[in-house]
């Protein structure tokens, strides 16, 4: 029993940290995503030079084959450099798709080692989203489509036949598209139980991959508020030296601290194929969404004024918060989902439950 | 990352399983803030001491098991679901306990540890006086020193079952001219010492669940103090370290409750879903006390790689005491307007869990303190 990373890990996300940190400063980021299609071929490069793109690509693809409870970490770093959908989707949600298709060998061939070289970028659309994210520039969607009564069918679709309707975000680094449309025999891949296998284990890893982000986002911006309230002073001294200010903050530490290991767990869970992963991996959705929400509340509370600016960097931190709160099944879906596991009679209940 | 236990943590396990089997009483012990409650769960602590489980985590020749932290929690995962009684002498156990280990000298440890194990001693805790609550550098109960001996006076308050206990540990102010946290020390009292008066309180439930205790020319020997004089400070804040720490609240509590709170829901489902945010407080009373427990679990990891508790001392003490208040507030919302009939027996732990509940931000240091503590020594924000 040893619920902690081991030191390769914690090194990988280190460098990680550190890498963001220099290459993608806000100011960057507001500049590419003020561009039409908000993505930039050079910083993705570099991204891929690090090895970013190739993290859960199979080591026989060129890749590094990194399992979900890695990623869990990596996830908070894309978070907190608020690192566009595109990077996550492709590297590790689409590679997941790739990697769980049964008999796809040819597609495994022609894609994975593209994404794990940075020259693919790969979208995944699913009916638990109402549009696809990051399809303008995708050289593939890999697309899930709810058929008759609960029958999923997977599709794939070539960039190049997409047609595109771009749906406005108040997230600048969002590029959103209504579903595709021309599926059919020709783009079909999966179907029956298998389709419905894969589409289960895939919403579970992207939205483990958006509740790592969450949580993220929700350090990033108590960051940010402790360095705000550290300088501004008002009555003579900083704003966080008052307890009004400094419970405010201490609220997202609590928030933080009791999300992220509910985020390890659910990884590890889906990792190993856990019979209640659903449940933990909707509770991961959840608390790491209330996180960032109370995180986002109380930072431009903290900020005063000027957080309510466009100005301030804290608002490009927020509206990811905001928006991803309901990306791969909204808090509505994942309470629905946890209800039904718990209220079972083999529900996970009492101490140990959930560990065996 | 491993979650699987290792052979010898699930023979452990399956041997405190079994044993609680056996030794659990049937029948559901009176509360122990009354005299004959505090008799059947004082002989229930015997028993745990015989069996060598007061607190595992103690070396074997104190009473203890010598158990890592891994295993402590696995005591309390099967004690709590075992529903074994609850834990009489906590604050013994708990605060002075560790304090005694780290700081007491050799005859210290011989002379207290075994019977504190058995329950032969009952402790109680001499920190509060009616004016250093959260304020407790503001401490004015005196010992000065005559010869081998201290001669206290003043008066402690708020002291959790002291109406039961025949010591208290505490804090006395052993250089008059000093201020603040400085001059304190570290002191064991018997309560049956000449001098001494406990007066009960009564608390929410009616119960003399604790009590003030004046010191009026009391005498103590001087081998009766833990530390240096003048040091009781650092000694005190080693125990509240502890307290406000790991061991407190294990996890296994409040899943063991949000599971009760689960079973209860379903039982009401009918009338309770005329009220949806019933269902929403049922789900977050399991995610919370399961985030405790993972919590819980990465802290132990992380300390038994060397690591130290920091921050989750205060995040702890906010988050449990929180999910506690939560769970009980859901409960009394099912059971509607039953919710206030004490002796219906399917109310009635609900509601003295209710009413503890309000407690837990107040005691073992205020949610208001343990927020200023997290702001101040987690994110260096400039002290008030």
């Amino acid at each position: 029993m040893d619920f902690t990373f081991d030191e390769d890990q914690l090194a990988l996300r280190d460098s990680v940290s550190r890498f963001l940190m220099k290459e993608a400063a806000p100011e960057l980021l507001r500049d590419i995503w003020e561009t039409g299609d908000g993505r930039s071929p050079e910083l993705r490069a570099k991204i891929a030079a690090q090895g970013m793109t190739g993290l859960s690509v199979p080591e026989a693809y060129g890749g590094l084959g990194m399992g979900d409870v890695g990623w869990a970490l990596i996830s908070e770093e894309l978070g907190y450099y608020a690192i566009p959908d595109s990077l996550a989707d492709t590297a590790c949600v689409a590679t997941g798709v790739l990697c769980a298709v049964p008999g796809a060998e040819a597609l495994r061939q022609q894609w994975l080692s593209k994404i794990a070289d940075g020259s693919a970028r790969v979208s995944v659309a699913h009916p638990v989203n109402p549009w696809v994210a990051d399809a303008h520039m995708a050289d593939l969607v890999l697309a899930f489509r709810a058929g008759e009564k609960d029958a999923v069918e997977l599709h794939a679709v070539q960039g190049a036949e997409l047609q595109h309707s771009a749906m406005a975000s108040i997230d600048a680094s969002r590029r959103l598209s209504a579903l595709p449309q021309k599926l059919g025999a020709a783009t079909r891949l999966l179907g029956g139980a298998e389709a419905q296998a894969v589409s289960a284990e895939t919403l579970d890893r992207a939205a483990i991959a958006v509740a790592g982000q969450l949580v993220g986002l929700a350090q990033r911006m108590l960051d940010l508020s402790v360095d705000y309230a550290a300088q501004r002073k008002q009555f003579g001294k900083p704003i966080g030296a008052f307890q009004a200010v400094k419970h405010h903050l201490a609220d997202v530490v609590t928030r933080i601290e009791f999300a992220r290991p509910v985020l390890y767990r659910a990884a590890l869970a889906l990792q190993r194929g856990e019979r209640h992963r659903a449940a933990l991996v909707s509770h991961a959705k959840l608390a790491c969404a209330d996180a960032a929400w109370t995180a986002a509340r109380k930072a431009i509370q903290v900020h005063g004024a000027s957080g309510y600016t466009w100005e301030v960097d804290l608002q490009m931190f927020m509206k990811r918060a905001w928006v991803l709160d309901a990306a791969w099944g909204d808090r509505a879906f994942h309470k629905s989902r946890l209800a039904e596991a718990l209220l079972r009679d083999d529900a996970p209940l009492g101490p140990a439950a959930t560990l065996y | 990352m491993d979650l699987d236990f290792t052979p010898q943590q699930q023979a452990f396990r399956d041997e405190v399983r079994a044993w609680l089997r056996d030794n659990v009483p049937q029948k559901p012990l009176a509360s122990y803030d009354t005299h004959v409650g505090f008799e059947q769960h004082r002989a229930w602590e015997a028993k745990l001491a015989e069996g060598g489980y007061s607190s595992v985590i103690w070396p074997k020749d104190l009473g203890g098991r010598g158990s890592d932290l891994i295993e402590w929690l696995i005591f309390e995962e099967e004690y709590h679901a075992a529903d074994a009684p609850m834990r009489v002498n906590q604050n013994g156990i708990l605060l002075l306990g560790p304090t005694l280990m780290e700081f007491g000298t050799p005859e210290q440890k011989a002379r207290f540890l075994p019977r504190m194990a058995r329950c032969d001693d009952m402790w109680a805790q001499g920190w509060s006086e009616p004016n250093a609550g959260s304020d407790m550098a503001n401490i004015a109960s005196r010992a000065i020193r005559d010869g081998d001996e201290y001669v206290i006076n003043g008066q402690k308050t708020w002291s959790t079952r002291a109406v039961f206990a025949n010591w208290l540990f505490g804090l006395f102010r052993t250089d008059p001219q000093s201020v603040r946290h400085h001059g304190l020390s570290y002191l064991l009292v018997p309560l049956d010492a000449r001098g001494i008066t406990v007066r009960p309180i009564k608390a929410l439930n009616g119960k003399q669940a604790f009590a003030e205790v004046f010191f009026d020319d009391v005498r103590v020997g001087a081998d009766n103090r833990i530390g240096e004089e003048g040091q009781g400070w650092n000694v005190a804040m080693a125990t509240a370290g502890f307290e406000r720490g790991l061991l407190l609240r294990s996890p296994a509590r409040f899943q063991r409750t949000a599971q009760r709170l689960v079973q209860l829901y379903r039982r009401h489902q009918a009338t309770a879903d005329r009220d949806p945010s019933i269902r929403d407080g049922v789900l977050k009373a399991w995610m919370d006390a399961e985030a405790y427990n993972l919590a819980s679990y990465h802290t132990v990891g992380r300390l038994l790689k060397g690591g130290r508790v920091g921050a989750e001392a205060s995040t702890n003490k906010i988050f449990w005491s929180e999910l506690d208040l939560q769970m009980h507030e859901t409960a009394m919302r099912i059971l509607g307007p039953r919710a206030e009939l004490i002796d219906d027996p399917e109310v009635h732990d609900w509601l003295e869990g209710f009413l503890f509940a309000q407690a837990g931000p107040i005691y073992a240091g205020t949610n208001e303190i343990q927020r200023n503590i997290i702001a101040e020594r987690v994110l260096g924000l400039p002290k008030s």
